[in-house]
């Protein structure tokens, strides 16, 4: 989240899309309840009518998968509107803190010219080979002067800048246009479009809140996107009640992403060493961004410190100047290589990946396409489930058709201890990190993770150093001591956060962190959060900031809670805010201000509220554009870091039961398919499917699976659907049926409900249909796994799976 | 003493059923899930809302009710389904033993102890919220409903905590507190959603049946949430309390007084006998 839970209570209005905050987020759903109190509108966009819409003021209906085609006609109608009204906009801000002045290429070409594609593709329209399924993005570049720095145009007219070509790019989006591809009525597109923009005004604020809706598609990335653009043009970054909020689905995922769980970062969103970085300058050349602009804090400029710093906190003394501080101990990715979830799987099952370590995850159940997930299993020489149940993964072989006696895979289950059972910290959606306390003893032999791995390092410290092997010294270089019996939870939390090694003394900010090894820190963005005892004396564990419970309002009595837990970075509870402020350092919204400049303060004038972006001046006095982390100091609504193009443009999911109704071009151009034989067609299976949780159950449903009270209340995997398609199957409430893709098929209960509609669009009826995904063949409650329906396709930027827009049919049993 | 009530607000639930299972927990209402062998005996009817019904062991539930006017916008609804601890409750009246009473502070407790399994107050109760069973073994039948949290030795009221329902609620859609105060706040609540436009919005329980101890804020009539529009005891059981109970503790009293008498009289011979 750039902003906060608490904050929720300060927006105008709050536009949930791709999430369903009352079904899968219900004690955060309070905050929204608080908005609403004090008069906000609460906008829900889903494929059908849920919880959250039921609580909603405003309900439009989407056909899953068609965000960016919605979000383009709402910009569509924000950048006409400001033709009109400019003054209901905040202009200062979209020309002053975003790239809509600068000049792109004048060769760049958009999807407008183009039949859907941007300038540089390597293959054609809808070019089946993965190979040419990319682009070359020289053409998306800006125009830069003779130093390097961008050119920008302040008065937005030159048809090479952003605010123009983004202009061009969504004006083929009308709102027939997004009937036509949504499905959403006009008329309560206008409604969604009116109600939110009137937060473009200065003083007011919208927010969006979204979820794995929007991420889980083969353009998820896009999606996101497409919802950061409008929020810049309506000024609603950085400020109290705005931003962007990815409300996370469970406690500690802020957490584990910050440190570093997915492939290609390590902790703090470095990114990772590559084969072809041979020396640490190299690395730090690739990865550094630059930016020859003085007014450009560039931020990332940085990295050099943060990097030599994190190997200094796992190698220790083995890290010095002379061996890249061990930067080569460190593991390297194959350049261009994908290491993500669904590329493991398809090594396991190609045979290449030999040993599975499965910690607190259960694919068998939450992977995509989990029918191929759970055969890939079958081949692996071993398995580690590390988990609180037996869970599906764990019994992998129990699987209602596996073939058990062709199955040699060895199983390890390490019972492991669940969160009230151990000690130490989680990071929640608003990036705050709490601390928390062991409650009761685990069951029977049950341990943390933390012991688990300590043992697993120095069994594997002890084994290298005797026997050797490849790449012995990345186990046998680290610096591992965090006590020999237990290891000390408040050790690893330190080490986190990071010393000055000359003084041995915890770092108090990562602004004091160095690039000549005279520092360390696990995680430079949580450096500032475990300091020494007297610089926070009155935590309740003195110097772990964390461990903080102070109910003070804070700054500008806005719910920041500065006091409660800590947040990364330094504290910051809404981040950008330099973009709360005009160029005087005045907040936009006098009535939530989140940070101000006080002439009047200290010698010559200080920030006050909240812990302030960057530090300096205020932009007017010679300070600093205000998205320090952007290299060029400006938001981007010009993107051209991204897979598929620089602007979201609307492509049809992998599967889909229409044509693209904005180009030639079906479904994204960038992503990569790997079972094309996997394709299922619309005419086979003409309905669309997604998948979803209930608030009831949890996850791949081994927690509350095994649960009687909560079994009782949502006792089935079910699917939902229309009356109209009920009525055209002949299917009767509450009695079972099949939902059958091109990869699997389930047996589920029938939920039929007023709140699917069939979606009209451009004359024709497309029915959509939801799965809940929470079941399996282990547990107290058993049921097909919805997954067993999903495509083994990925988003074109983060390959996170495809899990909420594919082809089904619905039969009777 | 004040009157205590639960206010429910059905316009903040999201339906979560935290409270549902919250008030099983509580109250240790889970002995009777039926399990099978490799897994729970409950099945999906085609709807959010399970158990389909309240019973011995679900004091609470959830109701879920879709509404689409023709031309109008769907609506989900939400509604709590539980004792409304009338202050004019006809299972008091009925109760043969006073195992059904007023708590002091006017919800209606539950002596489970002394019920005898009647059954009187399920057909008196306007909202058809108790449920008896009968043990097949001893042939007594107990009746169950919402205790208010003060069930004995699970007594949260006692303790000055709110009940549990209410503890667990995430949107803050139930509160307990002193009665006039929640209606006090319940109205202003409905002024507000009527102002938003929900111009039926009302509040249930302020003054039916002399008053509810579990009062709601709806946004429309309570006959589209299944509760009745104006709940009133039936002339039986008025007939009950008024008629034949009073003949019935008259003729238990002469029944005493009768025994009282046959004691004094035997005590008289006794004593006479032994004097002789």
């Amino acid at each position: 989240m750039t902003n906060h839970w608490n904050d929720i209570a300060n927006s105008d209005c709050v536009m949930a899309i791709g999430s369903n905050p009352a079904e899968n987020h219900p004690a955060a759903f309070g905050h929204i309840t608080i908005a609403q109190d004090r008069g906000a509108k609460l906008i829900s966009i889903d494929p059908r009518f849920t919880r959250t819409s039921a609580k909603a003021d405003v309900y439009a209906p989407l056909r899953s998968g068609t965000d960016i085609a919605f979000i383009n006609g709402m910009i569509k109608y924000v950048l006409d509107d400001i033709d009109n009204n400019p003054d209901n906009y905040n202009m200062t801000y979209i020309t002053e803190y975003t790239n809509a002045p600068y000049l792109v290429n004048p060769d760049y070409k958009g999807p407008a010219d183009l039949e859907g594609l941007f300038s540089g593709y390597a293959g054609v329209s809808n070019e089946a080979e993965n190979s040419k399924r990319k682009y070359n993005k020289s053409t998306w570049q800006y125009q830069k002067d003779a130093t390097g720095v961008p050119i920008r145009d302040m008065t937005l007219q030159d048809p090479n800048c952003v605010f123009q070509l983004m202009k061009k790019h969504v004006a083929r989006y009308t709102p027939e246009k997004v009937n036509a591809v949504c499905g959403t009525p006009v008329a309560t597109f206008l409604e969604v479009c009116h109600t939110f923009a009137a937060t473009g005004q200065k003083g007011k604020s919208g927010t969006i809140l979204y979820a794995m809706g929007t991420t889980q598609h083969t353009y998820g990335t896009q999606n996101i996107r497409s919802y950061c653009l409008l929020q810049l043009l309506l000024a609603n970054i950085g400020i109290a009640g705005g931003g962007i909020n990815a409300m996370r689905g469970e406690s500690n995922v802020q957490g584990s992403t910050d440190h570093c769980l997915l492939f290609h970062i390590l902790p703090g969103y470095l990114k990772v060493p590559v084969d072809a970085d041979a020396t640490l300058a190299d690395y730090l050349k690739r990865i550094t961004p630059t930016s020859s602009d003085p007014l450009s804090l560039n931020w990332w400029k940085n990295t050099n410190k943060y990097v030599v710093s994190l190997l200094k906190a796992w190698y220790g003394d083995n890290a010095t100047k002379d061996n890249d501080f061990g930067l080569h101990y460190l593991p390297k990715m194959e350049s261009g290589k994908d290491y993500s979830h669904i590329s493991l799987f398809e090594a396991m099952n190609d045979g290449i990946i030999k040993g599975l370590m499965c910690w607190g995850q259960n694919p068998a159940v939450g992977g995509p396409n989990s029918n191929q997930e759970r055969a890939a299993m079958d081949k692996l020489d071993w398995m580690v489930v590390t988990d609180l149940w037996k869970t599906e993964t764990a019994e992998f072989w129990k699987r209602p058709d596996a073939d058990t006696a062709n199955i040699n895979t060895e199983v390890f289950l390490l019972p492991a201890k669940n969160s009230w059972e151990k000690e130490g910290s989680v990071t929640n959606s608003s990036r705050w990190m709490q601390w928390r306390y062991k409650a009761s003893d685990g069951p029977g032999e049950a341990e943390d993770d933390l012991w688990m791995t300590d043992q697993l390092a120095k069994r594997l410290m002890k084994l290298y150093a005797e026997e050797g092997g490849p790449s012995a010294e990345s186990i046998t270089k680290m610096d591992w001591n965090y006590g020999a019996g237990h290891p000390d939870v408040h050790a690893v939390a330190k080490e986190i956060n990071g010393y000055d090694l000359t003084t041995g003394k915890l770092m108090n900010s990562f602004a004091n962190l160095t690039a000549d090894g005279s520092t360390s820190s696990g995680n430079w963005l949580y450096c500032n959060s475990y300091v020494e005892p007297e610089a926070e004396p009155d935590a309740p564990i003195p110097g772990n900031r964390s461990s903080r419970r102070s109910l003070e309002d804070g700054p500008f009595n806005i719910g920041l809670y500065s006091r409660w837990a800590w947040c990364w970075p330094v504290n910051r509870r809404i981040i950008y805010n330099r973009a709360a402020v005009d160029l005087d350092g005045n907040p936009w919204d006098e009535e939530h201000p989140v940070v101000k400049w006080n002439p009047a303060a200290g010698t010559s004038g200080a920030w006050q509220g909240d812990v302030i972006d960057g530090g300096g001046l205020p932009m007017n006095q010679g300070g600093h554009y205000p998205f320090i982390m952007k290299s060029d100091g400006h938001s981007s609504l010009f993107g051209a870091g991204m897979a598929e193009g620089p602007l979201p443009e609307h492509y049809e999911p992998w599967e889909t039961p229409v044509d693209n109704a904005m180009s030639n071009q079906t479904s994204n151009p960038a992503f990569k398919i790997w079972h094309p034989n996997e394709h299922g067609t619309s005419d086979k299976y003409p309905i669309v499917c997604s998948t979803y949780r209930v608030c009831e159950q949890w996850q791949g449903g081994q927690m509350t699976r095994n649960m009687p009270w909560v079994i009782e209340a949502q006792p089935e995997a079910f699917v939902e659907m229309s009356e109209e398609l009920a009525a055209e199957k002949n299917i009767a409430n509450g009695e079972k049926v099949i939902v059958e893709s091109a990869r699997g098929k389930v047996n589920v209960v029938a939920l039929v409900t007023k709140r699917y509609k069939p979606f009209q669009m451009n004359g024709k009826s497309v029915h959509q249909v939801g799965v809940v995904w929470h079941w399996g063949y282990t547990g107290l409650s058993t049921g097909d796994s919805a997954n067993l329906l999903t495509p083994h396709v990925g988003d074109a930027n983060t390959m996170i799976p495809e899990y909420k827009a594919f082809l089904v049919d619905v039969k009777k049993v | 003493m004040a009157e205590k009530a639960i206010l429910y607000d059905a316009t903040k639930c999201t339906a979560c059923r935290g409270c549902q299972v919250a008030c099983k927990q509580w109250n240790e209402n889970d002995e009777f899930i039926p399990t099978i062998q490799n897994g729970v005996n409950s099945t999906n009817r085609g709807s959010y809302e399970n158990p389909i019904d309240l019973s011995p062991q679900t004091w609470l539930k959830m109701r879920f009710t879709e509404v689409e006017p023709s031309g109008g916008k769907l609506r989900w609804l939400f509604t709590r389904q539980a004792c409304m601890h009338c202050t004019d409750a006809g299972c008091v009246r009925v109760c043969p033993n006073g195992s059904l009473y007023h708590h002091e502070l006017g919800f209606v407790a539950y002596n489970k102890d002394t019920c005898t399994g009647c059954g009187y107050c399920i057909d008196a109760c306007p909202f058809s919220v108790p449920r008896y069973t009968r043990n097949i073994i001893t042939g007594f039948a107990k009746m169950d409903k919402c205790t208010f949290c003060t069930s004995q030795g699970l007594d949260r009221i006692a303790e000055g905590i709110e009940p549990a329902c209410v503890k667990t609620c995430p949107p803050k859609a139930l509160r307990y507190g002193n009665r006039n105060d929640l209606v006090a706040e319940a109205k202003s609540r409905v002024q507000v959603l009527k102002l938003k436009g929900y111009s039926g919005a009302n509040l249930y329980g302020e003054n039916e049946l002399g008053g509810l101890h579990v009062m709601y804020i709806l946004e429309d009539s309570p006959d589209v949430y299944g509760l009745p529009v104006d709940p009133q005891i039936s002339g039986l059981t008025a007939a009950w309390q008024n008629v034949v109970q009073p003949v019935g503790w008259a003729a238990g009293g002469l029944m005493v007084a009768v025994l009282g008498l046959n004691w004094l009289v035997a005590r008289r011979a006794g004593v006479n006998k032994e004097t002789k």
